[in-house]
């Protein structure tokens, strides 16, 4: 961590020294957002590669194991194939939109990123509306499968991107509510100041039950919000093909793919980041090598990337009626009350903190 | 399911979609015409045909031994027993005397079959609601008895195993104790079907009251095999009219009076346990004997009509033979289970959802080869 940050340092006085600093500025800002870029891009494949092993690994079966060593290479194999294809698409489709749709998926994803605090040093953007920024910003790449699924003038995919705007519109209330409930105990949307707080326990120590309650809601709808299965009614195979994606091919459709995984990843991250303290490590067992924030950081949102991946390899799908019902006559309701909770709890000192 | 009634200035408009015929839940080449009002389904119309063979014709033209080999492509999953029904047919109509081990071995393969058939319905089902991982257990299962029908005939699928007059060749050697270890081997796997899907909150709610189906409905859309058993009408040709050595074994009819789409369900894994228990009755007392009577090389039937009905995987198989006394048939009829149970598909769907009809319809347990004949 220190060679890193004094990598950065020294790009930061030499950008500075060369140019204006406004200039400076706008190039430091271009740097940062290509390394996010490249990272992700490159970790939404292992991502990927991690679904399929791991999906294996309940299905009786290997997995990609052949390319590179244990498979590693497999969905970089895959990534050059879906770019060196063909790009199809139907001729009556609203070309323009058609064309658009997956950068709104993919772009909303990596913004998303931005503002993880990844240890206490690197965080590329730390805005005091964090939590609010999250979730505005992961709810655009809704707008993409929308206008993916409508421009593509096919019914099924019409179909899905119907489904998915119900979906996602009626999750994100439980997403932020559940959000909410643990802000009541933080006092502050930052993401560094929600992370300081942590630092007397995680929260969902410190809230105890209703964080508990927080927390379960908070994953039911992050994986509603992802479109995976047990709520994949967005691309449901048996039931619409593809669903969204269906006319989609080459690297149009890795982009939706892409933007999947790495949404999974943000789902985790935000969790990680509200509920289990981010970069801070069990008991502060390693407090005095803040380089180890990054491992903590990452184990604890591939152990719940991992939670979700189990998720969808058992449970079998809700219907499309079954999925508004719990969310609208269960979930939310829940979470209102869980809210109230919270911040009588929160009023009376009755968290826990050490 | 409650319905609500729009408010008349709402302006819904019912769409046209094609589902099939190539389609991930059909599970072939099956098209079928959907009328449907956003989610909901307002019609269904199967449209067939897409892999007719004429396998009723060529029929005509072929040998009874040939004939045979042709029945293994209509309902592949349970070949062998489309295999025994034509035997049976030929062999009642000759009046031959089939030696007691032919019967036992046959009735065995049937009921393996049967569970092997099974066992990839499920799989299918489970992915058909969104459950990609039964699949895999599905096959893990079903991959032990196609071991040991590869051991037994050298085929795994389409087996050949009978021919008029007996089978084709005797048991294996290692058949018998195979066999025991997959019953002991697959008595721990069913109750982990059972906990994977049968018990799951989200699948109960997806099946429990989908796709009703009353008993009257079911016999007089001709329901037979696990659809007809779930509306509690009793209909196992297994009971009603044994064949083969099933009237040395007993077993329950896997009966349910729900008649929705987690009573079929149900009543296939109760099938299961079923099959594995006439399997166990039998395996330890196959009788000695030739596995084979001899029959001319030319089969000829007298003249007559012949007919004799046998209980698939999928329901009643029925098989219609008009001879006049030639070396082929003058008209053969297969009354597949397959073709009545699709026709129900309109009745039991419309008013669900998209989902449903998938849900139901893979209760139905379609197979398309054995539709399109």
């Amino acid at each position: 961590m220190t060679i890193a940050l004094s990598i950065t340092k020294n790009i930061h006085d030499w950008l500075y020294s060369i140019m204006p600093e406004t200039a400076a500025m706008y190039a430091e800002m271009v740097l940062i957002a290509l390394v996010y870029l490249g990272v992700f891009a490159i970790a939404g494949l292992f991502l990927v590669l991690l679904e399929r092993r791991v999906a294996a690994w309940f299905q009786l079966r290997i997995g990609p194991n052949r390319v590179g060593f244990q498979g590693l290479l497999q969905t970089m194999a895959d990534a050059i194939k879906l770019l060196s294809k063909e790009l199809t698409g139907t001729a009556k489709a609203d070309k323009f939109l058609y064309n658009l749709a997956p950068y709104f998926v993919i772009i909303s994803s990596l913004m998303a990123l931005s503002v993880f605090p990844f240890t206490q040093e690197f965080q590329a953007f730390d805005i005091n509306i964090g939590i609010f920024f999250l979730i505005a910003v992961s709810s655009i790449g809704v707008i993409g499968i929308l206008l993916g699924g409508w421009s593509s003038n096919n019914k099924f995919a019409m179909i899905g991107a119907m489904r998915s705007g119900v979906q996602t519109i009626s999750y994100e209330l439980s997403i932020g509510l559940s959000l909410l409930t643990m802000v009541l105990i933080t006092g502050s949307l930052q993401l560094s100041e929600i992370v300081e707080v942590q630092k007397s326990g995680w929260l969902i120590v410190q809230g105890h039950i209703p964080a508990i309650i927080a927390f379960m809601i908070y994953m039911i709808a992050g994986t509603a919000e992802t479109n995976r299965a047990p709520f994949d009614m967005v691309e449901a195979e048996s039931e619409l093909g593809a669903g969204f994606h269906t006319e989609y091919s080459g690297m149009k459709f890795a982009y939706f793919f892409l933007a999947e995984f790495i949404n999974m990843f943000i789902i985790a991250a935000i969790a990680t980041t509200v509920f289990f303290g981010a970069w801070l490590s069990p008991f502060g067992i390693t407090e005095s090598i803040p380089l180890l924030g990054v491992f903590w950081f990452l184990l604890k949102a591939l152990i719940l990337v991992f939670l979700m991946m189990w998720f969808r390899w058992t449970f079998p799908r809700l219907r499309i009626d079954q999925l508004l019902t719990l969310e609208w006559k269960y979930l939310l309701p829940l979470n209102l009350a869980n809210i109230v909770i919270m911040a009588l709890l929160v009023w009376h000192n009755l968290t826990i903190s050490f | 399911m409650e319905t609500v009634t729009l408010d008349s200035n709402f302006k819904s408009e019912e769409y046209f979609i094609n589902m099939g015929p190539q389609h991930p839940a059909t599970h072939g080449v099956l098209r079928l015409l959907l009328t449907i009002d956003g989610e909901i389904i307002k019609k269904v119309e199967p449209d067939l045909g897409y892999i007719h063979r004429s396998i009723e014709k060529m029929c005509e033209r072929d040998s009874y031994q040939q004939i045979v080999h042709l029945t293994d492509r209509m309902d592949y999953l349970s070949a062998n027993i489309n295999n025994e029904a034509v035997c049976l047919t030929v062999e009642n109509a000759l009046q031959l005397e089939i030696p007691e081990r032919v019967k036992v071995i046959r009735t065995i393969i049937g009921e393996l079959t049967r569970i092997s058939s099974h066992c990839l319905w499920w799989g299918v089902m489970g992915m058909d609601v969104g459950a990609l991982t039964t699949y895999f257990y599905g096959f893990r299962d079903r991959e032990l008895l196609n071991d040991i029908f590869e051991e037994t005939c050298g085929a795994r699928l389409t087996m050949n195993y009978n021919v008029p007059g007996g089978l084709m060749f005797d048991i294996h050697p290692n058949f018998v104790k195979r066999v025991k270890d997959f019953i002991a081997h697959f008595k721990t796997k069913l109750p982990e079907y059972d906990r994977l899907l049968t018990n799951n909150i989200i699948f109960q709610k997806r099946t429990k009251g989908v796709g009703i189906l009353s008993k009257e409905d079911a016999i007089s859309f001709g329901a037979s095999g696990p659809v007809g058993r779930a509306s509690g009408y009793s209909c196992d040709v297994r009971i009603h009219h044994p064949y083969s050595a099933l009237d040395k074994v007993t077993f329950n009819e896997a009966l349910r009076t729900e008649g929705d789409t987690y009573a079929r369900y149900l009543v296939r894994i109760q099938e299961m346990w079923e099959s594995l228990s006439i399997v166990e009755q039998l395996i330890d007392n196959i009788p000695e004997g030739e596995y084979r009577v001899a029959t001319n090389a030319v089969i000829k039937l007298p003249k007559g009509e012949y007919y004799q009905k046998v209980e698939t995987a999928r329901g009643e198989l029925g098989v219609y033979i008009i001879s006049t006394g030639l070396k082929s048939p003058y008209r053969l009829k297969f009354r597949s289970p397959g073709f009545s149970n699709l026709s129900l598909l309109n009745h039991i769907a419309v008013g669900g959802k998209i989902g449903d009809l998938v849900a139901s319809m893979a209760t139905l347990d379609l197979v398309i080869p054995d539709i399109d004949r």
